[in-house]
């Protein structure tokens, strides 16, 4: 795997793989992770909203518990796990294809660094792409909570909005950066260890892929709990 | 020429490659025979290095292969062209782009340039016109020409081909088999190729090893294949009932 970290060996086509990676990665996870936000960032306002039950507890709280649960946790992670099962296992099926049907073996014959072609560029376009991903998908949560308070009537816009603006520290949203740099890092690096190192046929590129998405799992959660006790604490 | 030195390979216990030592003539077209298991493609990995042997030495003209670094081995298989058994094309790219990649990989020239020279692969593996082709909607003989296309785009020194002809009908095999033993002539490339195929060996088996359990059995060429008393040949050679009544 340390062979992927060396420098490219053509940077023109290098950054070829690169945009098409941006494209594959990035804008074709787009879609479902607005999808995702939208309701989450709904579900989580209602949810505060409904909890809400003595007077004694303002209404912008809602706004504020919104936002903080969207920019500290559920972008960050949440769509971070999503993208595991979206992004990862395709990068391990991928890569794990490509090396059961010798197309790895046919790149390194050619004289090609197949771990630095095929890993490098998707590791190097994630950790740009994620982060944009992630502020979309706070923004569209965000949203997602305004729209979910204003149908339901349960807190009013002027509300919503005050809360979105208590005690907001800007550093949570470097924060959220942080943990998906990291977060896409251990996604693509991961599952594509998995599907270099696949054996085999058909069935072991499915057992590669299952691996990659449990294991890439655990080690989000796992640096999720270490970054905040470095960063928030 | 090509020379493997006392190879040995195993995989856990069980040993594969068995002190083979042999060597590939240049500008012929060697042939490793043998049945299913025997070791030829083991043997064959071990050459390209894709297999690194346990002993022994690979020399290419006199240059210890088995000896360099993995950034050297790298740099001198630029002179290696190959034909995996499957064609192993790269499912997303077109015939061009495949054809192409050795070529945006590792040289210079301009984009007319490499078409230029795709065309003119296609054209000697007699595929004009399908350029624009994905994997997915190529024959397997179809494939097998792409990969030898894709193969000569750099003009290799040393070309091989494991099993260029499973899978094929026996006319497209045939057809692959010239298609090979002529570009080795025409660029006067050191050819090894694996096959278990006796038409293949009786075309264009200009030297052959014949591989049995591990261990090198045989040397010769397409005359001398069908009246060697080797036992072991003489096995896998007539095992069928159409070469059985050719020899009678």
């Amino acid at each position: 795997m340390i062979e992927a970290f060396r420098r490219p060996d053509k940077g023109s086509v290098f950054r070829k793989q690169l945009m098409f990676e941006f494209q594959s990665l990035g804008i074709e996870s787009l879609g479902i992770v607005l999808f995702i936000s939208a309701f989450t960032g709904g579900i989580a306002a209602l949810q505060t909203a409904y909890n809400i039950d003595t007077p004694l507890i303002p209404l912008t709280m809602v706004g504020f518990v919104t936002r903080q649960s969207i920019i500290l946790e559920f972008s960050p992670t949440v769509i971070s796990l999503i993208l595991v099962g979206k992004v990862g296992s395709r990068i391990t099926s991928e890569i794990g294809t490509m090396k059961v049907t010798e197309q790895i073996d046919a790149l390194r014959i050619m004289g090609v660094n197949p771990a630095n072609f095929l890993i490098l560029p998707k590791i190097t376009a994630a950790m740009i792409i994620n982060p944009v991903l992630i502020i979309f998908s706070i923004v569209v949560s965000l949203l997602g909570g305004y729209l979910a308070c204003e149908i339901s009537g349960l807190v009013t816009l002027a509300d919503y909005i005050a809360g979105l603006h208590y005690q907001f520290n800007p550093f949570s949203i470097t924060y959220a950066i942080i943990k998906t740099i990291v977060f896409a890092f251990l996604i693509t690096s991961i599952s594509g260890f998995y599907g270099y190192y696949t054996e085999g046929g058909a069935l072991d590129v499915g057992n590669s892929s299952t691996k990659a998405v449990v294991n890439t799992s655990i080690f989000i959660i796992l640096f999720d709990l270490i970054l905040t006790q470095l960063m928030l604490v | 020429m090509i020379e493997a030195r006392n190879i040995s390979k195993a995989f856990g216990d069980h040993e594969v490659l068995k002190n083979v030592s042999t060597s590939f003539e240049k500008g012929q077209t060697n042939l490793i025979i043998g049945q299913s298991g025997s070791g030829k493609t083991v043997l064959m990995k071990c050459l390209v290095g894709l297999y690194t042997a346990d002993s022994g030495e690979i020399a290419y003209d006199d240059q210890i292969f088995s000896e360099m670094t993995e950034k050297e081995k790298m740099v001198f298989r630029k002179e290696f062209g190959m034909l995996f058994q499957g064609g192993a094309l790269f499912d997303s790219l077109s015939v061009e782009e495949n054809i192409m990649f050795p070529l945006n990989m590792f040289t210079k020239q301009s984009f007319e340039e490499k078409r230029e020279r795709v065309n003119f692969c296609l054209k000697r593996v007699n595929l004009e016109n399908a350029n624009k082709l994905y994997p997915s909607e190529l024959s397997g003989g179809m494939i097998k020409r792409v990969a030898i296309a894709r193969a000569i785009s750099v003009n290799p020194k040393y070309l091989f081909c494991d099993e260029p002809n499973s899978g094929l009908d026996p006319r497209t095999a045939g057809v692959i088999d010239n298609l090979i033993n002529e570009i080795t002539e025409e660029y006067g490339m050191t050819t090894i190729i694996n096959t278990h195929d006796m038409n293949s060996v009786l075309e264009i088996g200009e030297k052959i090893a014949f591989i049995h359990e591990g261990n090198l059995w045989w040397t010769g060429n397409k005359h001398e294949v069908l009246h060697s008393d080797n036992k072991e040949l003489n096995d896998f050679i007539f095992a069928s009932e159409l070469t059985r009544r050719l020899k009678k």
